[in-house]
């Protein structure tokens, strides 16, 4: 992969939302901007829009206003179909809460993404062993996210995102719900990632985590401080 | 079509999660689906044998009658009455029609009681026709002989008997050549018709068939309106094969100018055909068949409801598993078609189990009671077609709502 090409372009993005008939203002003018092998840390104190943002850069949600580019095509223009499959293809995600789904195995959940690439059985099965094995599951490809421990079910979901060649992953505070020896060994797996020319970024509100990254960017109010 | 078996799959596991809530949810489709299908097959079965014994009395047989054979709605009897009547000199002017093989005349009353020594027969229909009345009407003489041209010309005191007579009159030896008296007269019996056995439950061999010749003798018409209208003869015609449309035209043409009648004239008879027997019987049950759709469509719409309210329990347990979904890429398209196969399998299971339930319903019906049920390939589609309706109809607007979850917020949800 070629380096310091650029991904995705983030212009004065602001997100308002409603809770009740309070407007909330999440976001106000961020730009930023996400090259490959990019390393980037958010951090930002809680309600500083860190989660906001994220949510916007991996199109999970959209901006009130604001332009965003995924490779020079604005993102707003997109439809539903499309944003899935950005989603599907362009990004993978992991969430503090890993977000497995209970009923499945290890495999099933790490080929979920797959399901909606259309991809043959078979080769969801391989590919999300091949991965298991290297993230070092090898031995809980069956187990359900009830059999295993925190730090493996977010490795599950880090298999999950990365399933389908993402151009880039996004992590929500990866290692919130871990204790910090846990939490050290999903860094070391990220680090590792970047290592391999993956492209990172991820939010966080700890210090020790954040200095994994590369590069960190605060933001307070919803708005970015220093660079 | 992976794509479809996956989602089958998935929603397989959801029931083995949810095994009595599913079932009681797909109860509603059972009930409804076996109810018609039970019923369905019943009537059919009715409808079979019907056909088949209106066959039996003769194979397309014309009549003509002064008065309608049956009466739909209100009509004028005093006009009916006043219709010229039928005579035998019609039949036999309709027998020498070129499509028709032979037509006889007919005129019967209900003998209330017919009695021989210390045996006795009720509800006896006498008959009066002439020598070609076995063969128009599929009988066929046993024992003994049977009518001749000679018996009705000579107005001869004879009679041939139903087997259902002979049995009860005459329980051992033959009746042919014993007498019986009807209203005073004197008959001779000369045959025994074979069994027939019974159409719409009425025996059809319960009769006694003589001349008509003598039969005038014994009844003569009375002259109140009901018997005007109503007792007198009517002619029973056996086309030749396949020209019963012809018959039809040529006996109505002929019988128009018999009763002088110009063009302006409605008819002043009746022609009917087993076909409009068969139609009036088919109208008659298709009334049922229509509240049994009726009721079965309200059962269906509360299964229906009840499979609604599921679904929409389900999106609401299962909105963190939306949200994922689409965080790793599910669009709208996806999760609908998710939820609408689970409804529509849902509604599927119900009408499945309901289709064998109405199955074993209505073959039990027909061991325990003389009803036939008969079983045809698209009741089980209909029943199959309805449950799936049922849920994709009510399947939708669940399935839309976890369509149109936002991902961020179906995340946050706990």
């Amino acid at each position: 992969m070629k380096k310091n090409l650029t991904i995705c372009r983030a212009l004065d993005i602001c997100k308002t939302y409603w809770r009740g008939k309070v407007a909330v203002e999440a976001l106000r003018g961020v730009t930023i901007e996400i090259k490959t092998n990019d390393y980037i840390s958010i951090m930002g104190a809680s309600g500083s829009g860190k989660s906001t943002l994220i949510h916007i850069l991996s199109c999970l949600d959209t901006p009130t206003s604001g332009e965003y580019y995924l490779e020079d095509k604005l993102v707003s223009s997109y439809t539903d179909l499309e944003l899935a499959k950005v989603r599907n293809t362009f990004f993978g995600f992991v969430f503090q809460s890993f977000s497995l789904l209970p009923r499945l195995t290890a495999t099933e959940n790490v080929a979920l993404p797959l399901i909606y690439a259309a991809v043959s059985k078979k080769e969801r099965v391989r590919k999300a062993r091949k991965i298991l094995e290297k993230i070092g599951l090898g031995d809980r490809m069956n187990h359900r996210p009830n059999e295993m421990s925190g730090g493996e079910c977010q490795r599950v979901a880090i298999a999950r995102a990365l399933v389908n060649d993402p151009k880039v992953i996004f992590a929500d505070e990866p290692t919130g719900n871990l204790d910090s020896r846990t939490g050290a060994e999903i860094m070391d797996i990220f680090d590792k990632l970047v290592a391999e020319g993956n492209t990172v970024v991820m939010v966080t509100h700890d210090s020790t985590v954040a200095s994994h990254a590369s590069k960190t960017v605060r933001l307070r109010d919803g708005m970015i401080q220093n660079e | 079509m992976n794509d479809l078996w996956l989602k089958v799959s998935l929603s397989l596991q959801t029931f083995k999660t949810h095994r009595l809530r599913s079932f009681l949810t797909a109860l509603g489709i059972i009930i409804g689906v076996s109810t018609v299908i039970a019923i369905l097959s019943l009537i059919e079965g009715l409808n079979r044998s019907v056909a088949e014994q209106i066959q039996s009395i003769g194979s397309d047989l014309v009549f003509l009658s002064k008065s309608p054979i049956v009466m739909a709605g209100p009509r004028n009897i005093e006009e009916i009455a006043n219709r010229p009547d039928l005579t035998p000199e019609d039949a036999e002017a309709i027998n020498q029609l070129p499509s028709v093989d032979v037509a006889i005349p007919e005129i019967s009353q209900q003998l209330t009681k017919l009695k021989y020594r210390d045996k006795e027969v009720a509800s006896v229909r006498v008959i009066g026709s002439a020598e070609n009345f076995s063969k128009v009407n599929n009988r066929f003489v046993e024992s003994g002989r049977d009518f001749t041209r000679d018996d009705v010309t000579h107005r001869r005191a004879l009679c041939i008997i139903g087997s259902y007579v002979a049995k009860n009159i005459f329980p051992e030896g033959s009746p042919v050549g014993k007498e019986l008296n009807v209203r005073g007269h004197r008959l001779k019996i000369i045959g025994v018709f074979r069994e027939k056995g019974a159409f719409l439950g009425q025996s059809m061999d319960n009769m006694l068939v003589m001349p008509y010749t003598f039969f005038e003798k014994i009844f003569p018409r009375g002259e109140s309106v009901i018997e005007r209208a109503f007792f007198g003869y009517s002619v029973d015609i056996k086309p030749k094969t396949g020209q019963s449309e012809k018959t039809i035209d040529e006996v109505r043409e002929l019988m128009r100018r018999r009763h002088g009648l110009s063009f302006d004239k409605k008819d002043d008879f009746e022609i009917g055909t087993q076909q409009m027997l068969m139609e009036i019987y088919q109208n008659i049950t298709r009334v049922g068949f229509i509240a049994i759709v009726a009721i079965a469509a309200i059962s269906l719409v509360v299964g229906g409801i009840g499979i609604m309210n599921i679904m929409l329990v389900s999106v609401a347990e299962r909105t963190r598993e939306i949200g994922i979904r689409k965080a790793v890429g599910a669009s709208n398209q996806n999760i609908l078609s998710q939820f609408l196969v689970e409804s529509v399998f849902l509604a599927l299971i119900g009408g499945v189990i309901g289709i064998m339930f109405g199955l074993i319903l209505a073959w039990l019906i027909s061991v325990v009671s003389p009803l036939k049920a008969s079983v045809s390939l698209w009741m089980v589609i209909l029943g199959f077609g309805f449950s799936a309706a049922v849920g994709i109809f009510f399947g939708i607007y669940p399935a839309r709502r976890a369509a149109g979850l936002n991902p961020i917020e179906a995340l946050r949800y706990e």
